[in-house]
């Protein structure tokens, strides 16, 4: 849900990364922290277990500057990807303004990306929203490993409506900011609209 | 399709901040944040310093999902408040509808004081909350500016 403050000149959406366990959730957001100047960014906060797993979320705060004199802060959240974390899942996507589900390029994961996407769908609908009517964006990762769906292939199975779909390599940042760039465009878009 | 974007005008953020200022005085607390439910900061007074407002927020509101999640497991609507008591400092959280009250005090206080004068300010918190509601479903000219937005202005953020 946006929030727009007139006290303090703010406008501030929230945009949750969803998809399937190890898919480069965590690391589209590390990658954003990493690249982005200390003064447009909060702390990363990583709710994790001692292997490095997503436990409950990320969050980072992200500014991207001024738009009609209003500032434009973005809250960047992942969600876990392991099946049984679902209750946390749905949690998080209360509130949301933008999506991007992140698939992962694998041809064993792809059944993984299936569930997830259906999971998403259901986990938006408890929450009162509508996949085909929320600013979505999908983004097909890890593009750079040796047994990879063909693009058009994973496209075509995952995508739901006419969404845009970005080819990435998180870990070395391809296309992460394109995502990003995308999906804020069509949250401030919505904004406009409504 | 997404929630109506709430709308915090001037006024009502000031008034936000005036009952948070004296409940921060009353309750002798270090600080007083309003949060919405989703994690983002309405208002804040107090000793911030160097304190991870943002942050805090986010957390807060994802400690009260989880145990709201785990309040539903166990058939209850929810837990209206969280108290968490560290060696020097605390929190004390209250949910009021759809916002957060959250209360961080040190021993200069005490979580029966707090949790008195949270219960004596959440009602006029609750009522002003309403009211911002309320009129975020009434646009004002002041609000054609959104409207305005072009695809340049957004393209702009991303240069």
């Amino acid at each position: 849900m946006t929030f727009i403050n007139y006290a303090s000149r703010e406008i501030n959406c929230k945009i949750v990364y969803y998809g399937p366990g190890l898919c480069g959730k965590t690391t589209n957001l590390q990658y954003i922290y990493d690249s982005t100047a200390p003064g447009a960014k909060g702390k990363l906060i990583s709710l994790a277990t001692e292997t490095d797993r997503t436990l409950f979320f990320d969050f980072m705060p992200l500014d991207l500057g001024t738009v009609r004199g209003f500032k434009t802060r973005f809250h960047l959240y992942t969600v876990p990807g392991q099946v049984f974390y679902d209750a946390s899942r749905k949690l998080i996507l209360k509130g949301v303004d933008g999506v991007v589900f992140v698939a992962d390029s694998q041809e064993e994961r792809m059944d993984a990306n299936i569930e997830s996407l259906y999971n998403l769908e259901e986990n938006l609908q408890a929450n009162g929203y509508d996949l085909m009517k929320i600013p979505y964006v999908l983004q097909v990762n890890k593009r750079d490993l040796p047994n990879v769906v063909p693009v058009e292939d994973l496209i075509a199975e995952l995508r739901r409506k006419d969404e845009v779909a970005h080819e990435a390599v998180a870990s070395t940042g391809i296309g992460v900011f394109d995502t990003l760039k995308s999906v804020a465009k069509l949250v401030l878009t919505e904004l406009r609209k409504s | 399709m997404t929630d109506t974007p709430i709308i915090m005008r001037e006024q009502q953020y000031q008034r936000i901040l005036t009952v948070l200022g004296k409940l921060r005085h009353d309750s002798m607390s270090r600080v007083v944040f309003l949060v919405d439910k989703n994690g983002q900061q309405i208002a804040v007074q107090g000793e911030i310093n160097n304190l991870d407002t943002t942050s805090l927020a986010s957390l807060a509101a994802g400690n009260v999902a989880a145990t709201g999640g785990m309040a539903q497991l166990i058939g209850e609507k929810e837990f209206p408040t969280l108290s968490h008591e560290g060696e020097r400092e605390s929190i004390h959280i209250c949910i009021i509808g759809r916002t957060l009250l959250v209360v961080v005090f040190d021993d200069r206080s005490s979580l029966g004081l707090i949790k008195l004068r949270v219960k004596q300010a959440s009602r006029e918190l609750a009522q002003l909350f309403a009211e911002v509601e309320e009129e975020s479903k009434k646009p004002r000219e002041e609000d054609d500016v959104f409207a305005g937005i072009t695809d340049e202005d957004i393209d702009s953020l991303f240069n």
